[in-house]
């Protein structure tokens, strides 16, 4: 065993060398990247050919779990330790170690055409003008039900303009037609309250910009859903189980035929199209309604460039080659992600699957982000909006199980997100 | 593990230790009949969940999720009807007058699905889709398995785990012993200070102090290299006490001697202290094996680039933001775990006779 | 690894062989380092060899342990979200204050940081019950285990297979077991019962996290014990046998003081692993329900680490504070034992 291990260390000693030798003689660049399904496959496919038209550039796809983008990640960039690219999902916090690729890349014009909207979500606060990556994938968050049920249950499902009221309605008389335990899940994730909150006519800031996190619209959409929890339309399990701002789906419960209707966003079709398939119609709809408005939120994943790199010049090529419309397409249609392309958004792209729940389900949700309310768009844009969303879940969620009251818990969201608001302040 | 069962009974032999947990030896007592239970029950236990996981392993993402669980991996059985392209899902269909036949299915349509006779491609019907249950044979995923193991770098990662974990080990190994010798066996000056630096450290998790060894580990360059992962976890007060506290029992005269007929001492160390001490030190290189094998949160900060990853980081990799592939995370863990349990089945033997043939005192 | 030097001269076994052949490579790089350290005691002597036996554990025990806790008192001190401590705004005790700011500690919801108290009291009921646990069923299984039975190679490696697994896996393991529709509510409703909601209900929560842990860790400390049980000289229990001692006394008066140096190996490393638990607690019930298993770990790890603003001071003082009662708590404790030791 002894031998066999100085071996080892032998032979990884020779590879450590010669990976050093190859890094001389070209340039990599790496890439951090995390995975939800199929996409780092797609991407090292791109990258292939990438690497087949420019024989001097290698890049390398560092996958890593999710946790590791989220804590990892920023304790790296800030020690100076970043890679290249990375994949991140917390857009406006990250932006100070974005490089800015205006210099580096052929038409920023093109750039500033077809990403315009979502450029902005990747910019420091003050700054209009940098080009730091594009959106691997934009998401909208909005409900899907099991169609099949409401057909068991010979219940109409509710149509254009349907509120929320109505939806919890028409679930609770569907899932006392069917026998199944529990009419409505949500994703337990700030993110996915944000929307309908909006709905109801939350706010989230004040005139002058400032984070308002508790208001009356939040209030109701709280209230309703701590309802809701009290009186089994939404199962415990979710939101009263974990603690914090740790996310939970319900996924396995909605393929079950366990829910009725899951509120949880675009990002699930692909899965969705995997585990279900065939099995019963889940069917994505238009987001329900409040007195405000009719509104999920938007939100994504995307690749951007990093300031650490030593090779911006080679970053700008890649970001040019991974950014093109032929590139972008093929990814988006094989991934089933919704293109965050303007000009992809507005042609239709070609996804790759047969399965027609699934196409309904992307062009639903596809055909929903024009009508995105503003308010959900600054939120996605603000650099500190997952205080916000996380101070709303943890603290909504300990009121749910009881430890705190509706009132305590709107006090502590406010004393949350103004304390940790306070002291990302303190950096001056 | 089989040979396990085959470990000769010890010298001192069944009569003392017969008598040694309480009135036994002359028939059936109470207590064996719970010795036995107890077992039994212990056995299960301990393995039975570890079984499920194994199991959960080869079943297809589909049948993960499902409820009441199946004991085995099922998958549906597909069929060849003529006149179709495709194979078609299998079910057994029960009808109004309760006949039970198996039809293959073409397509579900709301609430009704069209099935065909797999005998007989021409006679179609509807059925509502409560009165079929899918026919499932045993089918084994190995995609969980061999997909990943495709695309991600496996041997890498396992080869990286295997340094980190044998060259942590040993150095581990060799320099708490000699601190612990050398706080065991020496009067000096500092080394109450010492002492109390070893044991106020004992309680303090690594997690804690997280951000704060990464900085260390930054400036002293060592970020992206497998060191990073095996030096900083090296000086473990746990060992050092652990050792310390073994060393104390081992009479003195015994070095007194040694000293007399000249030994160095590091003679004395490793030629007397070290051997004496194996049970100890067998103790703390389980420990030592089982952390870093596992180690998790430490790795995944200071490690970035694949090439260093350990096994640790890789299978966990396949959870997502918004996903977790847990068909692919269950089977990666097996794969995981298997070096480990291949390595105890060799070594329970020394691993646990060792420390109960010396005692630890 | 230099077991041969005791064993005897001729290997006859398999494994002795193996044991023979493992030690060569030891032997090896014993005999080198010799070399230097023969030279310095030949140059300073006796007195300073002990400085040289704990200086590569204390460089890196330094570097890697007294460092960084200075560092992170550093940063309990200042405040921001800058890493690098030239970055960061001195506050002084701000932080401190912050987490004490109570109007009553015995409740948590009059606190400000509410969540550092909840934690602080959910890891002394967790720690209370599960050593105490722990060491209850370590000793049962060892007592079984030291029995005259068949096969005891094998229970011996059945209970100590777990404590093999890494502890995401052990969580992970469980908690598909335990969920709604795990293995368990399964077996529930097969018997006719209502399924449990077992990560809903605070206290369930809390019985799954003791019983998880112990589960993976005991076979460790059982190990222990029973070595301890072995060395136990046979002709004690057989003098105590001739004289007519019952049972019972025998355990009290025999059994449980010379098991006593092995018992507290166990209570002191079962203390501390309990005190740092984290990551099978929170792969299995994620702190919650609410923060009903949230534990002091889990909170300075959230608070520091896994947030999006990474409040590195208010983690730091968090984690100063809970550095100085576990020193605290570590010194009473070799305290008594040192006591009864004497006693």
């Amino acid at each position: 065993m002894t031998k066999t291990l100085t071996r080892t260390l032998a032979v990884s000693a020779a590879g450590f060398a010669l990976m050093a030798g190859s890094a001389m003689a070209q340039t990599e660049l790496r890439m951090t990247w995390y995975n939800d399904g199929n996409e780092g496959e797609v991407m090292r496919d791109l990258l292939d050919t990438f690497e087949e038209q420019n024989p001097d550039i290698t890049v390398v796809l560092d996958t890593v779990p999710y946790k590791a983008i989220l804590e990892s990640l920023p304790v790296q960039l800030a020690a100076g330790e970043g890679p290249d690219l990375a994949r991140v999902t917390d857009l406006g916090g990250l932006a100070q170690y974005y490089l800015d690729l205006t210099p580096y890349i052929s038409d920023p014009e093109y750039w500033e055409n077809n990403f315009g909207p979502f450029l902005e979500w990747k910019r420091e606060p003050g700054n209009d003008s940098a080009i730091t990556g594009f959106m691997t994938q934009l998401t909208v968050t909005g409900p899907y039900v099991n169609k099949t049920l409401f057909e068991q249950a010979g219940v109409e499902m509710p149509g254009e303009g349907a509120t929320w009221d109505d939806w919890a309605e028409a679930s609770s008389q569907v899932a006392e037609a069917t026998g199944v335990p529990y009419p409505m899940a949500w994703d337990r994730s700030g993110h996915r309250v944000a929307g309908p909150a909006i709905s109801m006519g939350a706010q989230m800031f004040t005139e002058d910009g400032e984070p308002a996190l508790v208001d009356e619209g939040l209030k109701m959409m709280a209230q309703k859903l701590h309802d809701w929890h009290q009186d089994g339309t939404m199962p415990k399990e979710l939101w009263g189980s974990v603690s914090g701002n740790q996310y939970l789906g319900a996924n396995e419960d909605f393929a079950n035929a366990n829910v009725v209707l899951y509120m949880s966003g675009s990002w699930q079709i692909p899965q969705f199209a995997e585990t279900i398939g065939d099995a019963f119609d889940w069917w994505a709809v238009p987001a329900p309604c409040g007195p405000a408005a009719c509104t999920g939120m938007p939100g994504g994943a995307a690749l951007v460039a990093l300031k650490d790199t030593e090779h911006p010049e080679e970053v700008g090529t890649l970001m040019d080659y991974l950014s093109s419309e032929e590139v972008l397409s093929e990814f988006y249609a094989r991934t089933l992600f919704i293109p965050g392309h303007l000009g992809l958004a507005e042609s239709g792209v070609d996804f790759e699957t047969d399965d027609p729940r699934a196409k309904h389900a992307l062009s639903t949700f596809a055909a929903a982000v024009p009508s995105i309310s503003p308010i959900a768009f600054d939120l996605q844009g603000y650099v500190n909006n997952r205080v916000m969303f996380n101070a709303l879940i943890s603290r909504l969620g300990e009121a749910i199980v009881g430890e705190l009251t509706l009132e305590e818990a709107y006090e502590r969201m406010e004393q949350d997100v103004a304390q940790q608001i306070a002291e990302r302040e303190r950096d001056g | 593990m089989a040979d396990i069962a085959a470990t000769p009974s010890r010298t001192i032999g069944g009569l003392a230790t017969a008598r040694r947990g309480g009135p036994n030896g002359r028939g059936w007592h109470w207590t064996d009949i719970f010795t036995y239970v107890y077992l039994a029950f212990g056995v299960a236990l301990m393995f039975l969940p570890v079984v499920w996981l194994v199991l959960s392993s080869f079943k297809t993402q589909a049948g993960l999720q499902e409820f009441p669980p199946t004991l085995l991996p099922l998958g549906q059985v597909q069929v060849e009807v003529q006149g179709f392209d495709e194979p078609l899902p299998l079910f057994e269909v029960t009808f109004e007058d309760g006949t039970v036949r198996q039809m293959a299915q073409i397509r579900r349509i709301g609430i009704m699905s069209q099935m065909v006779d797999p005998e007989n491609p021409e006679e179609r019907i509807q059925v509502s889709i409560d009165d079929r249950e899918p026919i499932r044979e045993f089918r084994v995923a190995w995609e969980n398995y061999t997909k990943p193991l495709e695309t991600f770098n496996f041997l890498t990662y396992l080869n990286n785990s295997v340094i980190v974990t044998a060259a942590a080990t040993l150095i581990t190994l060799l320099i708490n012993s000699m601190a612990a010798y050398g706080l065991a066996i020496y009067e000096f000056r500092g080394r109450n200070a010492v002492m109390l630096f070893v044991i106020g450290t004992l309680m303090i998790p690594i997690t804690i102090i997280l951000v704060p060894t990464y900085l260390v580990v930054t400036q002293l360059g060592m970020v992206n290299t497998l060191w990073a992962v095996i030096i900083p976890g090296c000086a473990t007060p746990t060992g050092v006490f652990l050792l310390r506290q073994y060393m104390l029992t081992i009479p003195r005269d015994l070095i007194e001697a040694a000293r007399m007929d000249k030994a160095s001492e590091w003679q004395i160390y490793w030629r007397i202290v070290l051997p004496l001490s194996l049970p100890a030190i067998a103790v703390l290189a389980i420990f030592s094996v089982m952390w870093r094998w596992n180690d998790f949160l430490w790795p995944l900060i200071v490690l970035n680039r694949s090439e260093v990853y350990t096994l640790q980081i890789g299978l966990n990799a396949f959870q997502g933001e918004l996903n977790v592939q847990w068909h692919f995370v269950l089977a990666m863990t097996v794969v995981a775990l298997i070096p480990v349990t291949v390595v105890f089945a060799f070594l329970q033997r020394f691993i646990t006779t060792g420390i109960a043939s010396s005692g630890m005192k | 690894m230099a077991s041969t030097d005791i064993a005897p001269p001729e290997p006859v076994t398999l494994t002795d062989r193996a044991k023979a052949v493992a030690a060569i490579p030891a032997r090896v790089v014993f005999a080198i380092l010799e070399i230097p350290f023969r030279f310095v005691q030949r140059i300073f002597g006796i007195g300073a060899m002990p400085y040289f036996f704990i200086l590569p554990n204390m460089v890196f025990f330094g570097l890697f342990v007294i460092i960084p806790l200075f560092i992170n008192f550093a940063f309990s001190v200042t405040g921001g979200t800058n890493l690098f401590l030239t970055d960061r705004p001195y506050v002084g005790l701000e932080q401190y204050e912050y987490l004490a700011a109570c109007a009553n500690h015995f409740d948590p919801t009059t606190c400000r940081e509410d969540r550092f108290w909840r934690g602080i009291y959910n890891t002394v009921v967790f720690v209370t019950f599960q050593v105490s646990l722990m060491v209850l069923f370590s000793l049962i299984t060892a007592l079984i285990l030291n029995r005259d039975i068949r096969y005891r190679g094998f229970y011996r490696a059945a209970f100590f297979f777990p404590v093999l697994l890494s502890p995401v896996v052990v969580a992970l393991i469980w908690k598909w077991i335990l969920l709604r529709d795990g293995v368990l509510n399964a077996g529930l409703v097969g018997l006719g019962l209502d399924r449990i909601l077992f990560f809903v209900d605070p206290q369930w929560a809390m019985f799954w996290a003791i019983f998880v842990s112990i589960w993976a860790n005991m076979g460790f400390y059982t190990l222990i014990l029973l070595a301890g049980l072995q060395a136990i000289p046979p002709d004690l229990y057989e003098a105590a046998e001739m004289d007519g001692t019952k049972p019972e006394r025998v355990f009290w008066r025999i059994t449980l003081p010379l098991l006593w140096p092995n018992m507290l190996v166990v209570i002191v490393l079962a203390l501390i692993k309990s005190v740092q638990v984290f990551d099978e607690v929170f792969v299995l019930t994620g702190g919650g329900p609410g923060t009903a298993t949230q534990f002091i770990v889990q909170y300075i790890y959230t608070t520091g680490f896994a947030s999006q603003v990474q409040n590195f001071g208010l983690a730091s003082a968090a984690s100063v504070v809970l550095g100085v009662v576990l020193f605290v708590l570590t010194l009473l404790q070799l305290a008594v034992v040192r006591r009864r030791d004497q006693g």
